[in-house]
This record gives C-alpha cells, structure tokens and sequence, in this order.
C-alpha cells in the first residue's frame, strides 16, 4: 500500500524477501502473486524494529523537540512551548486514528491524487491480522504497527511548527490551527509524497523519510505563520536571549537519538537499508555540525554551542529524504552543504528580511528540508555512491525533487496562510500585549517552569 | 562603625572572603547583582543573532566594621578584587547609626 519507492528491487532486496518470506511462512510458492502478498506474514524482526522506531520518533517530540524549542525560549515562556508541544501530539494522535490515517493512506477516488478516502475511518477494518507493504514485495509488517509508526510523524510534523510562533500565539489558537492544518495540509500532502496513488509518489519524486511532507510542510508553515502573527513585542530591541541552552542541549541530543527511528524505521524492514539510512544519519549530521560550528566561528568568531547544536538538527533535516538512498560520503556532503546554508538562512537572511520566526524553524526545517530534497535528487546517483533508482537521469531526478518542492512549499503555504486567518477570525491568533509581557505560562496556563 | 559596601567581579569573591577574614572580619553578606559602570555591556551571540547584554552580572559584598579597621578592610578588597581591567568594581563605606544582634540584644560596636 505504501511503496515510498520502488527502488528497492536490488537483488538483496530480493533475496532477503525469500529468505524471509521461507523462515517465517514456509509458504515460498508464487511469492511474487498479489494474493500471496496479501498472505504473507509479518516477521517478528521488522515488526520488532518498526515498534521501537515508532517510540523513538515519539520520543523525538516529547520531550526531544519541547526541550530544544523550550531552552531556546525565554523562561517566562518555558511551559507555554512546552504546553503547546504536548497539546500538537495528543490532538494530532487522536485525529491520526480517527480520520488522518484514512485520510493520508486509504484510496481517495477521483481525488487520489491529492487525498485520501475515509473509508478507514475510526480505523474500520483494521484487525491484529491487517499488514501494511513494506518496499520489498512479499514482506508486510502489522498494519497497527504502520499506523504507530506514521501517527508519530503526524505529531511531530505540527509540533514543529510551534517554534515559529512561540511566545505569542494564543494556546486555544494552536490548538484550533494544528487540528486544521493536519487536516488540510499533512494528511493530503503525507497522501501526495506516500501513498502509492499520491500525485508526487506517482511523479517519482524521492523523499525517503519526510523532507517534504515533515520538514517542508512545517518550515513554511512556520514561515508562514511568523509573518501573519508578527513579531514578538521588542523583538529586535529587547534581550530575547535562549533561557537555558543546557536544555536545547539536551533536546538536540534526544532528537537525534530519535531520529534513527525516524529515518532507518522509514526502511520499514530491519535490514541493510535500515542500517544505510542509519550510518547517513550518524554522517551527515556530523557533518552539518562541523559545516555550522566552522562557518559560524569564520564569521562570528566564536565556535558556539548553539550553533553545533542547531547544524545537528539541520544536518538531521537534510538526510531526512536521502537516509536510505544516498550513500555516506554524498550524506557528508549534504550536511556540511546543510549546516553552512541554514546558517546563513537564520542570520543573515532573516535579519534582512525581518520576520521573526522565533526560533528558526523556516531557517533550518524549511531551508534544511529544500537542501535534503534536492540533494537527494543528486546523490542518489550510483556515480556518487547512492542506491539508484531506476532509469535514473540526474537531471530529470533532480527536477522532479524540485516539483515536489514547489507542491509542498505552494501547498502548505497558501494552506497554512487561509488556516491561520480562520483561526484569526475564529479565537484571535494573539495574546494580548500584556499577557505577552507577563509571559505565557502565567498568563495562559497559571503555573511557572521555574519555582527557585 | 561602618558598613564597607563593595561591588566587584564573581569570580573574585572566595579571594576577597580569604582576605578579610584574615584581618579579623567575621561576617560578610553577599548579594548577586547586576550592573554597568565604565565596562559598560558586552556581546553575546545566539545563532549568529548578536545580542549587546548591557548589564553585567557582579557580587555586592557587604561588611559592617569598627572604625578601626574600615582602612584596612578597604585596602584588602582593592587589593585582592583587583585584576587591573576595567569592570573591576567600586567600593563605598557608609556610616552606622545603630546596630543590633538580634539573638542576645548587644548593640553597637558589641553586636559585630
């Protein structure tokens, strides 16, 4: 059902689907018939890996991404990022499996191209028995597993958004906005990239774990955001400096624990893909962190924490469509490519322009996400180590990574611009100014992060 | 009676302590404060955003003295609170008009 690719039909590939197809079943007759793939049998180690992965992505949220926004913030604000984090994950895991899921992975008709159906719906149909595809034919995991594993990446995709909006957004308008953008924007847009009748999937664009659909989607969203909110009181004039980078720090190294859930589980399978996916996500990390701390020491003078913490997260961003498809030099290259780039997206061009994305999701999500595409589109080629896909033209690759790019970037734009006016109109987007003073964890939840 | 006030750099703190209790001072309040004298702020950068921190953490030391030993209790802060950069701090000396020590009742030059 959810082929990200079909580029895994390598003869490992194949080999590795009977193998397992003969342990787990002894049921090897016609193993390329759909009706015995609709048979096949989960293995118990892909089914043990993509349980794991789907708490490690959950993890990546909480508190992973609360820590890493919530150190950014000022303390007045700690519990207000933190609040609005959590708030993203429980809404979105509820609607996951309510509608998202059908939404985002069931059939949608005439409108298959850009969304699903609701006939799973509250999950209708779904029993211990239902299995999902993996990418090598005949190998299936758990359908409630492939639920899991993608409803932590709908909980994480809004959550990500909130460090654009972050010490002035209203919580009941959050909370509005992130039950309407899933609906409008990621469950469509996770259906487009995903979903074997997706229009970008059926294009042949490549994005192994989420660049569009997650870091994309939520860069511009965010961007997006920060410029219809508009820029916190003093920002600019007053000190807004990061409360507690002991806390970023923390969340930064939880997050890239979590992300080998994120990236090596979008294997789906436990096998060499997963690892390939892992030691690029161990690379190009690396090297997006060596990439910022250098560029920003060149430039600034200073090699700073912050600023290797934030070329981690961009360099995990940019791997994120290429994990399982480049190989580890091309993924270096990425991220170093990634960590110098977002440096200069989060300083100098947005000192330029002058929106007040809070904490930088549009410079390193949105910028980092576009990088990772792209990049994908070039490393991918066998010449430059990667896995290949089939009829493969650098050109032609590259272009369809660029669509994709422009789909997503134009569709979780104008959505998100036309969500944000409903939800201006419905409960109001801001706090007041006072309220925007005191800080958001008095004024919005009665409580304080820090009682010393 | 006097009440040497000082302000002077964190990190000189445990020098200037080891300085007055040598000449006889037994008790010292100390406060962390924030300020800007000659020094005036300095720059701090978060992801390339350059922030000019105007007020600079210092230590505001406070000891109540017999006149006797105000000199001496001066000239041991300027000399061990000293590092000759500019940001090293000022000292003040107040008069007391009445002291008390709450847990007996002595007061004046008894209750220091």
């Amino acid at each position: 059902m959810t082929f990200r690719t079909v580029l895994r039909a390598g003869s490992t590939g194949l080999a590795l689907a009977a193998l397992c197809a003969g342990t787990a079943l002894a049921q090897t007759a016609a193993p390329e018939a759909p009706a015995a793939a609709a048979a096949a049998l989960p293995n118990k180690g892909d089914t043990a890996w993509m349980l794991v992965s789907s708490l490690l992505v959950l993890f990546m949220t909480l508190p992973g991404l609360a820590l890493f926004y919530g150190g950014l913030a000022r303390s007045k604000n700690m519990l207000s990022v933190m609040s609005q984090i959590t708030a993203t994950a429980i809404v979105m895991c509820l609607i996951w499996v309510v509608y998202g899921y059908s939404l985002a992975f069931t059939s949608g008709g005439s409108l298959t191209s850009f969304v699903g159906s609701f006939s799973k719906a509250f999950l209708a149909g779904v029993t211990t028995d239902s299995t999902s595809d993996t990418f090598t034919k005949g190998v299936v995991i758990p359908e409630y597993v492939f639920i899991c594993f993608q409803m932590t990446f709908a909980m994480i995709t809004p959550a990500l958004i909130v460090g654009g909006l972050v010490e002035r957004m209203k919580f009941s308008a959050l909370v509005l906005f992130v039950v309407l953008w899933g609906s409008f924007v990621y469950f469509p847009i996770a259906h487009m990239v995903w979903f074997s009748e997706g229009y970008l999937f059926t294009l042949g664009a490549l994005d192994f774990a989420g660049g569009t659909v997650v870091h994309i989607n939520a860069g511009i969203a965010a961007l997006v955001g920060a410029l219809v909110l508009g820029k916190r009181i003093g920002y600019g004039k007053e000190l807004m400096t990061p409360h507690s980078l002991t806390m970023t720090f923390i969340g930064t190294a939880v997050l890239w624990v979590g992300w080998f859930g994120f990236n090596a589980g979008s294997n789906l399978e436990a096998t060499a893909g997963a690892a390939l996916a892992m030691i690029n996500t161990f690379v190009a990390t690396a090297g997006a962190g060596l990439g910022w701390l250098f560029i920003e020491w060149v430039v600034k003078g200073k090699p700073s924490l912050l600023g290797m913490l934030s070329g981690i997260v961009a360099g995990l961003v940019a791997v994120t469509p290429a994990a399982g498809l480049v190989g580890p030099m091309g993924a270096i290259v990425l991220g170093i490519v990634a960590g110098i780039v977002c440096f200069f997206f989060c300083t100098t061009v947005k000192n330029a322009l002058g929106y007040d994305d809070s904490l930088d999701v549009f410079g390193v999500h949105g910028i980092g996400g576009i990088i990772g595409s792209i990049g994908t589109g070039i490393f991918v080629a066998p010449a430059l180590g990667g896995v290949g896909v089939a009829d493969y033209a650098m050109g032609e690759q590259v272009w369809k990574q660029f669509v994709a790019v422009v789909v997503a970037v134009l569709w979780s734009g104008v959505g998100s611009f036309i969500l944000y006016k409903i939800v201006d109109v419905v409960v109001g987007l801001r706090v007041t100014s006072d309220q925007e003073r005191e800080g958001l964890d008095i004024a919005e939840h009665g409580e304080r992060a820090y009682n010393i | 009676m006097k009440i040497v006030m000082a302000i002077i750099k964190p990190f000189k703190l445990e020098e200037v302590r080891d300085a007055l209790t040598a000449i006889g001072v037994h008790g010292l309040t100390v406060t962390e404060v924030k300020g800007y004298g000659r020094q005036k702020g300095h720059t701090e950068i978060y992801r390339g955003a350059e922030y000019a921190v105007s007020f600079l953490p210092k230590i505001k030391i406070e000891v109540a003295v017999g006149n006797d030993l105000v000199e001496r209790v001066v000239e041991a802060i300027t000399a061990t609170a000293r590092t000759g950069q500019i940001g090293d701090g000022k000292i003040f000396v107040f008069a007391i008009e009445k002291a008390v020590r709450i847990r007996t009742g002595e007061t004046d030059a008894d209750a220091l």
